[in-house]
């Protein structure tokens, strides 16, 4: 009981700093779950990261796999509620606060001054995960393939992605 | 744009996304909102997302949020955001106890590593095309460029990022938009 409770509010403190989502968290939940209480050691971090990254979903469901890990079904729930009820009670705080605001001229130019950075952003993620990717030719050409199929077309994402695998399944 | 969606409209559209979001869900919270349903429009899908950006938290699972709570209030957000996390946590599950029992196969690496390259461009391309189809003015393209370079090359701390770039781009938004109306 007192471990569910750690692992809710450790993964609760976590929820409120995760300012750019679960990239920018990842150094300090390794400080929490791996130095602070000694859940799991450091290899088991990365390799539950990885695995939560292969899946589909938000990363920052990365949370819940280490709360299986530490304590199975319920210290997922834990995890998983701790890392996401305290920004969606802000998420939602703020959607008023702007619904209640929009009569204001100022708040549109204003909310468009955060489109250069959330877009800045998802580029910037996408350059982190290609230098990552990038590790031979054949992974370069999936990936110049890729983006410009996605910029350039309407069609669902889903045929790179399953046309990658495959490259790689054959030729990797 | 099209109709505003129903709650049921708004948990499969957010099932979708969770579901088919390998690498990351922001690209698919774009084709699928914007794209694919039409229930907002490019520019107002990249303000919610610039809010999202800017509070704690996954910006496509704060945008489920502010979404939800636009059209159906607070049973609006609920629905969306169960929607978006409830199939990837199914599967989260059956893959840690896959993971305990199997660990690693061959076969799995290669085909991961092909997923990952393609992954890497959906993203790129993903921001390329709103980019485009959001035509910034010219100070405000130097600011994005500005995150990309902090994010990706510089690798500063997030919060860092926002705290600097956050505040100026609504300096320069706004400063454009009292220019052209005083």
């Amino acid at each position: 009981m007192i471990l569910l409770l750690q692992i809710l509010l450790a993964f609760g403190t976590l929820s409120l700093l995760a300012i750019g989502g679960a990239n920018a968290v990842l150094p300090e939940m390794h400080r929490l779950v791996v130095e602070v209480h000694g859940w799991m050691d450091d290899a088991t971090f990365s390799q539950l990261f990885a695995l939560a990254q292969a899946a589909p979903g938000p990363n920052i469901l990365a949370a819940s796999v280490m709360g299986w890990h530490i304590a199975g079904p319920s210290g997922m729930a834990m995890a998983t509620i701790g890392m996401l009820l305290p920004a969606a009670i802000l998420a939602f705080t703020m959607q008023g606060l702007t619904h209640r605001l929009r009569g204001n001229t100022w708040l549109k130019p204003a909310q468009f001054g955060l489109v250069p950075l959330a877009v800045g952003l998802i580029a910037g993620s996408g350059v982190i995960m290609a230098q990552a990717a990038g590790t031979d030719w054949l992974s370069f050409a999936i990936i110049a393939v890729s983006t410009v199929f996605v910029w350039r077309t309407k069609y669902s994402p889903l045929w790179v992605l399953a046309g990658g695998g495959a490259l790689g399944l054959l030729l990797l | 744009m099209g109709e505003p969606p129903s709650k049921a409209e708004l948990f499969l559209g957010y099932a979708k996304i969770g579901l088919l979001g390998f690498g990351g869900v922001g690209p698919w919270s774009r084709h699928v909102i914007v794209e694919e349903r039409k229930w907002l429009s490019e520019r107002d899908y990249a303000e919610v997302l610039g809010l999202g950006q800017i509070l704690p938290g996954p910006n496509v699972g704060n945008a489920s949020v502010m979404i939800g709570r636009r059209f159906h209030g607070l049973s609006g957000s609920l629905v969306a955001t169960a929607g978006l996390y409830v199939g990837p946590l199914a599967i989260l599950i059956m893959l840690s106890i896959l993971y305990e029992l199997y660990g690693t196969r061959p076969g799995v690496a290669p085909f991961m590593q092909g997923v990952a390259a393609a992954a890497a461009g959906m993203v790129m391309g993903t921001a390329i095309k709103m980019g485009q189809n959001l035509r910034p003015p010219p100070e405000l393209i130097v600011v994005g460029l500005l995150a990309v370079v902090g994010a990706a090359f510089l690798r500063l701390p997030l919060p860092l990022i926002v705290v600097i770039l956050a505040p100026l781009g609504v300096y320069l938004s706004l400063r454009r938009s009292w220019m052209r109306a005083p």
